[in-house]
């Protein structure tokens, strides 16, 4: 069972202070806030990507590789990559670039964008949000598995021979999650190549969550990736912690109340009960997280959005050693009661060995300059 | 078993709106000549979960189960109170935060009810149009209700006739000819029931 955080890098005013932290401050909290979560044992760290204020996310492969040289051992992933807006070009020579880099600390999650606007700064048109995402993402599979590529499709200019580089590390291209909350078409598409299916699950009733989960289970195993109950899920989560139940309440609240995707909505009591939300006591964010399974069943990765609603970063850090402090009893808790087949998510290392072992593909061709073959 | 939703949007108790639903709702029963099962939906207690539906995405409780009463109808009856020259804010609102599609096909009875007759166009104006664009098959009567037709007997016969075009979407009936000039020179109408219904 791999644990995290992702985060969306948003802008957001403290609204206990008034104050907004600067760019710089949130880009550089970033960083601190992964190298922590590191530090607290957690497996992963996700960052977002977005291309318009208030969020600092742009560029999420610059922040990963910068983030990778200062860290050892957690994967780093996104949430989401932008598989709409993004030439699949351009993500397959990055993520490949960054697995090269990190040794193999790499994986992605598909996601689509809501922001209409950001579409056609890209040259794309967000009505065709899932069609950008089944051809993009056929494109990006292809460049990471085949050297050289020949195609053509509807939403960009075709390749003649082209060859993505640098070649995937040890041949196996970074593990994919796709993530979505209410398109099935995007369950089916996880489920289809047999990849990850990531729900957000935060600021959605479980009712949501479940439908999706359940969906890209039995497809998964209609497409024979085998059994429903071995399809690789992750789902996000969302808390703040406190020794004592009250003072979270107390402290979170105001930050609730501002957040910029459900402040001035429904209380805080209202919006825990409909959602995975938790605020209380420790105890109570580890025995919510792991019920998450009686409606998801037994899944592989589990992130928390921790650092959001304009929370300072020193919260936000204190926050993450709370949670390193229940890791050992939250990963007890998801050992439980797991069958033994239940696969982890793929890895780095599982996924070369499930391709019989390390084979460098390095691409020889001859230089155009010396005409020497290198 | 056929299902009515029916949407009442009045705020005051007792609501002329709701008045105006039931009546609606009871001459369709009667028309239908048919098990029928009847929902009504009262928008009023949802306000503030709608309101946070705009706000979140989703439904919480009751307007979840409000939502899912008219998604399993087979027809709906709508009533809103004229506010502004239109439908309500709360009345829009329900049908802004319905999955799209929803309503495709779906025959909707339209009410409206005001404090005076010169809002009597609001159905023209503003509901039929908002049911056209959510697809669904709007009854050519709807029926508006100013105070002063709830002492009026033609009230009466426009519920039913709505209701009877409702009735028979929902059935499938052929169309009720309804009697013309030319009928009346192949077939007159006997002067007593001419006197009997003057």
């Amino acid at each position: 069972m791999q644990i995290g955080i992702f985060t969306v890098g948003d802008v957001t005013p403290d609204p206990t202070t008034g104050r907004t932290p600067t760019e710089h401050e949130r880009i550089k909290a970033t960083v601190e806030i992964a190298k922590k979560a590191e530090e607290v044992g957690l497996d992963v760290f996700a960052t977002g990507e977005h291309h318009n204020p208030p969020f600092i996310a742009s560029n999420p492969t610059a922040t990963l590789a910068y983030i990778g040289a200062q860290t050892e051992n957690i994967i780093l992933s996104t949430a989401t990559t932008l598989i709409t807006t993004t030439d699949p070009v351009l993500i397959a020579e990055d993520y490949a670039k960054i697995q090269h880099l990190t040794d193999g600390r790499v994986d992605l999650m598909m996601g689509r964008g809501n922001t209409g606007p950001v579409y056609p700064w890209f040259g794309k048109d967000i009505r065709e949000g899932i069609n950008l995402a089944i051809e993009n993402y056929a494109l990006l599979r292809r460049l990471w598995t085949e050297d050289v590529v020949n195609w053509e499709g509807k939403f960009r200019t075709p390749l003649q021979g082209y060859t993505s580089t640098p070649r995937p590390l040890d041949g196996v291209a970074p593990f994919v999650w796709h993530g979505s909350i209410r398109s099935p078409e995007i369950a089916e598409q996880a489920a289809y190549y047999g990849d990850g299916f990531f729900h957000n699950h935060i600021f959605w009733p479980a009712g949501h969550t479940k439908q999706m989960v359940d969906l890209y289970r039995r497809r998964f195993e209609h497409y024979g990736h085998g059994p429903a109950d071995t399809a690789i899920v992750g789902l996000g989560g969302q808390f703040f912690m406190r020794k004592n139940s009250q003072d979270a309440v107390d402290e979170f609240r105001p930050y609730f109340d501002n957040a910029p995707v459900y402040g001035h909505g429904p209380s805080l009591e209202d919006f825990t009960e409909a959602t995975p939300l938790t605020v209380g006591s420790p105890q109570q964010v580890l025995e919510r997280t792991l019920s998450f399974r009686e409606y998801a069943g037994h899944y592989q990765r589990q992130l928390f959005l921790v650092d959001h609603a304009g929370l300072p970063l020193k919260t936000v850090l204190e926050q993450l050693d709370l949670l390193g402090e229940i890791l050992p009893e939250m990963r007890k808790g998801f050992a439980e009661g797991r069958p033994a087949h239940i696969p982890d998510a793929p890895t780095h290392a599982s996924l070369v060995a499930a391709a019989g072992g390390a084979k460098d593909t390095t691409i020889h061709a001859v230089d155009d300059v010396t005409g020497v073959s290198v | 078993m056929t299902r009515i939703a029916v949407i009442s949007a009045g705020l005051s108790v007792p609501s002329s709106t709701r008045l105006l639903a039931d009546r609606l709702a009871d001459a369709t029963v009667a028309a239908l000549h048919e098990p029928v099962e009847v929902d009504v939906v009262e928008l009023r207690p949802l306000a503030h979960p709608l309101a946070d539906h705009l706000l979140t995405g989703f439904p919480s409780g009751e307007l979840a189960e409000a939502i899912e009463t008219v998604r399993r109808a087979d027809a709906l009856i709508v009533v809103t109170p004229v506010f502004s020259a239109s439908y309500s804010g709360l009345f829009k609102t329900f049908f802004d935060v319905l999955e799209p599609d929803t309503l495709a096909g779906v025959p909707v009875l339209i009410g409206a009810t005001a404090g005076t007759a010169r809002h009597s166009l609001v159905l023209e104006h503003a509901l039929r149009p908002l049911f056209t664009y959510l697809h669904a098959t709007v009854v050519p009567t709807g029926v508006f209700a100013a105070s002063e037709d709830f002492g009026e007997a033609g009230l009466q016969s426009r519920i039913e006739r709505a209701a009877g075009e409702l009735g028979a979407l929902l059935t499938g009936a052929p169309r009720q000819r309804v009697r013309t000039v030319e009928d009346e020179f192949a077939d007159p109408t006997p002067f007593e029931d001419l006197l009997r219904g003057a």
